[in-house]
């Protein structure tokens, strides 16, 4: 079980449908420095699936999906 | 060189606006360039007069549009010129108007909104499609 740890910057991403917070993670990725870890709040979907592909093929790491009560938040760390 | 998709936007209605926003973000994240060449209806929704009208709905899906216009509403789904800002912000995405529906309809670039980056015709759109891993008419 990864460990969940707070975040650099957390993008709430709630309410937004496919592909809003993916595009909303790689924005965030792109404004942040090298070694941060990025939340996204997501209850969409699409990004289960969407949001760990991209990280693996932009090749950041996923820490972690941590379920909440109405949303997922996924950790990332912006590895380059 | 990055992966090319090829984007023929030919429907200015929304049922076929939105997917296009949606499919050049998808793209776009997954590292693709993105070329939408905009024709006919698909350009005419690019003018800053169509802007500012109401979104046409598909005759087919008529009888759907109030609802759908109601949980897009509620939802705050962003419009599909959003959705393409985003996409253009985030990539590679070149919007390209259609050099004959520009004569036919009377339009100029100025007529356009800002997404619009290059006027071309229909041979030089083919030639750089020629090589697109996805290639959509829409």
């Amino acid at each position: 079980m990864p460990e969940e740890v707070e975040a650099n910057v957390t993008v709430d991403a709630r309410g937004s449908f496919c592909p809003g917070p993916l595009m909303e993670l790689i924005r965030a990725i792109r404004e942040g420095e090298v070694g941060d870890v990025i939340a996204v709040l997501s209850n969409d979907t699409g990004s289960r699936r969407d949001i760990p592909l991209w990280i693996e093929k932009a090749g950041h790491e996923l820490i972690g999906i941590f379920d909440k009560e109405d949303h997922a938040r996924f950790l990332v760390k912006k590895l380059k | 060189m990055a992966d090319k998709m090829s984007i023929i936007l030919f429907s200015g209605t929304m049922d076929k606006l939105l997917p296009v926003g949606v499919l050049a973000s998808g793209g776009v994240a997954m590292g693709m360039d993105v070329e939408i060449f905009a024709t006919f209806w698909g350009l005419q929704a690019l003018t800053k007069g169509a802007a500012q009208q109401p979104p046409r709905m598909s005759k087919d899906f008529e009888d759907m549009a109030p609802m759908m216009m109601q949980l897009m509403q509620e939802k705050n789904v962003p419009s599909f010129l959003d959705t393409l800002k985003t996409a253009k912000e985030l990539g590679n995405v070149r919007v390209l108007a259609c050099s004959m529906t520009m004569d036919l309809m009377d339009l100029t670039k100025e007529d356009f909104v800002d997404i619009v980056d290059d006027v071309v015709g229909v041979g030089e759109f083919v030639d750089s499609a020629r090589d697109a891993k996805i290639t959509l008419f829409i």
